[in-house]
């Protein structure tokens, strides 16, 4: 299928990745039906969809930031006193 | 584009290979009583597909909730029949949720069906243009005419439905002559000697005894099924089988058994248990076993296993009912039918049955067999005995359209019209496969259905069709299963090559649009393998 969109793109005669992402707005509006919603309908529904998305992604960003940062903590510990660190995580 | 696993399959005759995802869909069938190449497509789209397809199912369902809440709650105008306050003590005579889905997924995309149209349905037609202003609840005319739309919707199939005055000369003699109403029944004072004509003449285009014709093609099925069998009776019926067969077997009262569409092996069973195991509580021999068949189902564009079903009735002594109302004129060498087709003999059928809706631009129906099955259902069919008869100019359009089919007006226009529309087909369905789309059904049909899926889809597809001036059916939940919604053409003789062109260009696009190319096995997969050895041909 990945085929079959690049040949389409080829053919639509895209230039700019906004087209693309036009494209792919409308896509999503067909499968989840949004297309076929009156106005306060689509307004409900994409603003819900935003803020699971934000949601979303601030869990991600706490959780990645969160493990990263113990991660940097723990290689730093472990190049500074490698002995010592080492007998501490063993112990 | 043929792998060696499809061509090892269409040498023997089989089902083709492109549901091999799961096995054949119609089990296996027996190779050596096919004269010809038997090759049917049902593939099945990639699993994302199925999954976008639920999530639009869901989608439209929690909205559909959220609706019927306010409008429960008076937030929302309700438009719908509802009780007045007196009422809502007594039993609800509205149950709400039995048309939830009417109300909630079929109002938002209802536009798309019952368009008026103001002309012949001929390959081009002219709609009646309609907006509505309340999201489809009411629909206002603007008095404009869209004209010369693209007709691919109208079962039109040899090009009958024709407004031309000296195709039609004979019909106006006989409109004249007559008038349009026989205010009567067959069996008091509406046999007309056009009907003894017409039915003459469809026995001998049939090449049976005898042929009787009735005024409406679903009264046909629903009205003479019951004089045949009863109670006691053994009904096996296909899976697919139109409505008009389903209320007829129904107001019989005989027993009623389903096989799996097209499935030799399951109509088998069914069969050995019937003659096993006799009626259900008494073990007495069934009175009469008789098997509903279609020549070529009109949502799938599947063309039934003929040869197997009549060496099956032969063998354990059933009898064959075939509704042809697709397949007469439309499939067979001279556009006799799938008995034709397959090259097998009318005797092999013990009952014939057609309509003339479809391929001779008329109404009514018929039913053909040998001279003791017709005037049996002469007397006691209930159509022949209440039914008004046909309108003599209607009966006349049928004549002129089966003389030229036959030859009997002089002239090969019948012949070519057959063999124009063999030609659209497979024009037709070889460029559909070669773009990429999924299409159901036998390479043969005319009827082509092609899959959409989503629901959002159904919509975006025949409206931006229109848009381009192009008439297409699109069918959903419940004609089909719901998460197989599709879009059913019907090529007629009368589409030239460049108004089947036309439509290919647009549904090229809109298919690229719409992302509708799901197919896995077509030339358009892999676009540059072939862009590859377009260049190598062109040193």
């Amino acid at each position: 299928s990945a085929g079959t969109s690049l040949a389409a793109l080829q053919r639509m005669d895209v230039r700019s990745s906004l087209s693309y992402l036009y494209w792919l707005f409308c896509q999503f509006e067909l499968i989840t039906c949004s297309y076929l919603m009156e106005p306060w309908e689509k307004l409900l529904f994409y603003s819900f969809n935003l803020a699971l998305l934000g949601l979303l992604l601030y869990t991600t960003y706490v959780c990645v930031a969160l493990q990263a940062s113990s991660a940097f903590q723990l290689l730093c510990s472990l190049l500074a006193n490698p002995q010592d660190s080492a007998l501490a995580v063993v112990k | 584009m043929r792998t060696g696993e499809e061509r090892k399959w269409e040498i023997l005759g089989v089902v083709s290979s492109n549901c091999s995802v799961k096995g054949p869909k119609n089990g296996i069938s027996n190779g050596t009583l096919y004269k010809k190449t038997f090759i049917e497509h049902f593939e099945q789209a990639p699993m994302y597909v199925a999954v976008f397809t639920f999530v639009g199912f869901a989608v439209g369902t929690i909205f559909g909730y959220l609706r019927d809440f306010m409008r429960a709650w008076g937030l929302e105008k309700r438009n719908i029949a509802a009780e007045r306050e007196q009422q809502k003590d007594f039993v609800p005579l509205y149950q709400d949720f039995e048309n939830f889905y009417t109300r909630n997924l079929y109002l938002r995309i209802r536009d798309n069906w019952n368009r008026p149209i103001c002309s012949v349905p001929g390959p081009q037609f002219d709609l009646m243009e309609r907006v509505t202003d309340d999201y489809n609840w009411t629909f206002r005319f603007t008095g404009r005419t869209i004209r010369n739309v693209i007709n691919m919707g109208s079962y039109n199939y040899l090009g009958f439905a024709e407004t031309d005055v000296n195709a039609l000369k004979t019909v106006t003699i006989e409109l004249k002559k007559y008038g349009t109403g026989v205010c009567s029944t067959r069996q008091e004072m509406g046999t007309l000697d056009k009907h003894v004509e017409l039915e003459k003449l469809v026995a001998k285009f049939l090449g049976v005894e005898d042929a009787m014709v009735f005024g409406m093609g679903f009264a046909t099925n629903s009205m003479n099924i019951p004089a045949l069998v009863g109670k006691g009776c053994l009904i096996l019926s296909d899976e697919l089988n139109h409505t008009s067969l389903v209320l007829g077997a129904r107001l019989s009262g005989a027993t009623i058994r389903i096989f799996k569409h097209n499935n030799m092996q399951s109509l088998e069973k069914l069969l050995r248990d019937a003659i096993i195991h006799g009626q259900p509580r008494t073990h007495r021999a069934w009175r009469k076993i008789i098997i509903l068949v279609e020549g070529i189902y009109s949502m799938e564009g599947s063309i039934v296993r003929l040869p197997e079903i009549v060496s099956l009735k032969n063998k354990y002594k059933a009898y064959l009912y075939l509704d042809e109302a697709h397949s007469i004129g439309a499939v067979g060498a001279t556009g006799r039918g799938v008995v034709e087709y397959f090259g097998m003999s009318p005797d092999d059928v013990d009952v014939l049955m057609g309509t003339f809706t479809k391929s001779f631009g008329a109404a009514g129906g018929y039913i053909a067999g040998k001279k003791g099955l017709v005037d049996f259902l002469r007397t006691h069919s209930h159509s022949a005995v209440y039914a008004t008869s046909m309108c003599p100019a209607v009966a006349e359009q049928i004549i002129r359209a089966m003389k030229c089919l036959m030859g009997l007006d002089g002239t090969t226009q019948g012949l070519q019209r057959v063999r124009q529309l063999e030609k659209n087909t497979r024009y037709f369905r070889r460029k559909l496969h070669e773009m990429g789309f999924i299409i159901y059904g036998n390479d043969d049909s005319p009827v082509v259905p092609l899959l959409l899926y989503m629901p959002g889809k159904i919509g975006a597809f025949a409206r931006r069709m229109l848009e381009k001036n192009i008439g297409v059916v699109v069918v959903g939940f419940p004609a089909t299963p719901i998460t197989e919604s599709r879009a059913r053409f019907c090529v007629s003789a009368a589409h030239t090559r460049e108004m089947l062109d036309t439509v290919l260009n647009a549904l090229d696009e809109l298919g690229d649009f719409l992302h509708l190319k799901y197919s896995r096995y077509s030339k358009s997969s892999h676009p540059e393998l072939y862009e590859e050895s377009r260049l190598e041909l062109e040193d």
